[in-house]
């Protein structure tokens, strides 16, 4: 039996009522930081960036290692096409983020932390920059010795890759790490680090305030509580709306397509693509479809080819460049649907290319080149016909 | 002193003399100057302690620190899928006719460069431009237009 839920509307991200916000803080900091975790952990929280790796025992193995230095990370290099919620969250309600954050650092005892945030939105630096200054100065008062700095990126998709953040941060190349070691061992300048998404410490900061049970209710046994979606493509709705986890890919479809949704794309340009038929079989969440939040509606007039020739051409230009696989692969596939396209190649070749794209899952160093078969096959197994006429 | 160097030194009074201090830097200087060119990044290497190659690597691997000269405003139309199906290329063949210019182009006043880039984050507001840090979503052909002409009548 399927377990999933009726579309539902969710209101805890942009939620400021009814509650002061260094309450929260105060409240969280005069807790034992163990039992802070052990909320975490009961909550269910999981990532919100996309990975979805559990939020309470990120910051249990970060807390447990013995390091005089660590820090705490805002993932805001929001690059997944598709995705936009985090730059509405930093620009509505960037206390909650910082609020996160500072809870955060207590639980693992880190003293310096840094929202990295991508270039593209750089118009938000003047507002985020006093807000921080009004926030850290609070801080201090209520005897908490954490500061939160913000760093920029400078236009470039793979920095939202944690490693890959960090060595930017530390003036090189976004060039992706070997894991292990991974961040709460070894993170930013190679110390202990916590490094989450924007929403995820929005989240965090909120379970605090409503207690783990009352997230945990919301959402499915692998999928607990709601979560901030970016809808955008062909839909009379588009925008940002949290929603329970846990609903089906139909139900979606019934309230924000346009009658004639032919596919969802789930997960952003490296997620995966659900043709119609599978759509009251798919939910969404972690047993089902993973998402950063993009959700990507395609109606009958769109060609899945140039849809996927779009993709293949965005992961070309942000692949790194460091490993084989990602490299040259990103290259081939978007050459060879191509050459499929004008005929130079007998449409079995498309084959010969789905095994590329999966060796490329087994073999790329990180998670850009890793993703790239989730909408490579989902797209050529479902739309073939479109690829090859 | 020149511009560069107050501002190596600004950067460096803020962020320190380690290398975390480098994309800080790289950015300021292209905020003010709009690129990077040779002896940019030779000084920054110098006052970093850093190797001109280790600048350059770094500086070449981000788009936004530009190694090339452009225009005092750089447009940046996102070319990402949902801004494609909402009529990117539209928005992008007015700007070439407006200006003269190609995508990757800069006008002969030096006063804008045009180029595309990868996801804006304006998904549900597409089609979306960058003008130097400012955004404007929900383009039309004519906006963009009107857009760039309170640029040219502002310098």
């Amino acid at each position: 039996m399927m377990e999933c839920n009726k579309l539902k509307r969710v209101d805890i991200i942009f939620c400021r009522k009814g509650f002061d916000l260094f309450e929260v803080v105060e409240k969280a900091l005069s807790r034992d930081p163990d039992d802070l975790i052990s909320d975490m952990i009961d909550s269910g929280l999981k990532g919100r960036g996309g990975a979805g790796f559990p939020t309470g025992l990120k910051w249990k193995l970060a807390r447990n290692e013995e390091q005089d230095e660590k820090y705490v990370v805002c993932n805001a290099d929001e690059g997944e096409p598709g995705t936009f919620k985090d730059r509405e969250i930093l620009d509505q309600v960037p206390e909650k983020v910082f609020g996160g954050m500072a809870i955060c650092a207590y639980t693992i005892g880190a003293k310096k932390g840094y929202i990295y945030l991508r270039g593209e939105y750089n118009f938000l630096i003047p507002k985020l920059t006093e807000k921080l200054e009004i926030f850290n100065r609070s801080l201090k008062q209520i005897g908490l010795d954490f500061t939160i700095r913000l760093r920029s990126g400078s236009g470039a998709y793979i920095c939202g890759e944690e490693s890959a953040l960090f060595e930017s941060m530390e003036g090189k190349r976004g060039e992706p790490r070997n894991k292990p070691p991974y961040p709460t061992v070894q993170g930013y300048l190679g110390k202990p680090t916590v490094i989450n998404n924007v929403e995820t410490l929005v989240y965090a900061f909120m379970i605090s305030r409503i207690g783990p049970e009352a997230f945990k209710e919301m959402g499915t046994k692998d999928s607990r509580g709601s979560k901030v979606f970016s809808i955008s493509g062909d839909t009379p709705r588009p925008g940002i709306y949290e929603l329970e986890l846990g609903m089906t890919v139909e139900d979606f479809v019934n309230e924000f397509g346009d009658g004639d949704t032919k596919a969802v794309q789930v997960g952003g340009a490296s997620g995966g693509c659900i043709p119609r038929k599978d759509f009251p079989n798919t939910i969404i969440g972690y047993e089902g479809i993973p998402t950063g939040g993009s959700m990507m509606l395609f109606n009958s007039s769109r060609s899945m080819y140039n849809v996927l020739h779009n993709y293949l051409e965005f992961f070309t230009e942000e692949s790194c460049g460091q490993c084989t696989p990602c490299r040259v692969g990103c290259q081939q596939l978007l050459k060879g649907i191509e050459s499929v396209k004008k005929g130079d190649r007998p449409p079995s070749y498309l084959r010969e290319l789905v095994k590329l794209a999966k060796t490329m899952k087994i073999a790329a160093k990180c998670g850009l080149g890793q993703s790239v078969a989730n909408p490579f096959v989902s797209i050529i197994k479902n739309y073939k016909e479109e690829i090859i006429h | 002193m020149t511009d560069v160097k107050k501002i190596i030194n600004r950067t460096i009074r803020e962020y320190g003399k380690e290398r975390q201090a480098l994309m800080p830097m790289l950015q300021a200087i292209v905020q003010v100057k709009n690129h990077l060119d040779d002896g940019d990044m030779i000084a920054v290497a110098e006052a970093l302690n850093l190797s001109a190659a280790e600048v350059f690597g770094t500086a070449s691997f981000y788009t936004f620190l530009d190694t090339e000269p452009r225009g005092k405003y750089i447009i940046r139309v996102c070319k990402t899928i949902s801004c494609h199906m909402a009529g990117k290329d539209e928005i992008i063949k007015v700007l070439e006719k407006h200006l003269r210019i190609k995508v990757g182009q800069t006008t002969r006043d030096n006063m804008f460069s045009l180029l595309t880039v990868n996801c804006l984050g304006w998904c549900h507001k597409g089609p979306v431009m960058l003008v130097n840090d400012d955004v404007y979503p929900e383009l039309t052909p004519k906006s963009a237009i009107e857009i760039i002409e309170s640029y040219i009548s502002r310098k």
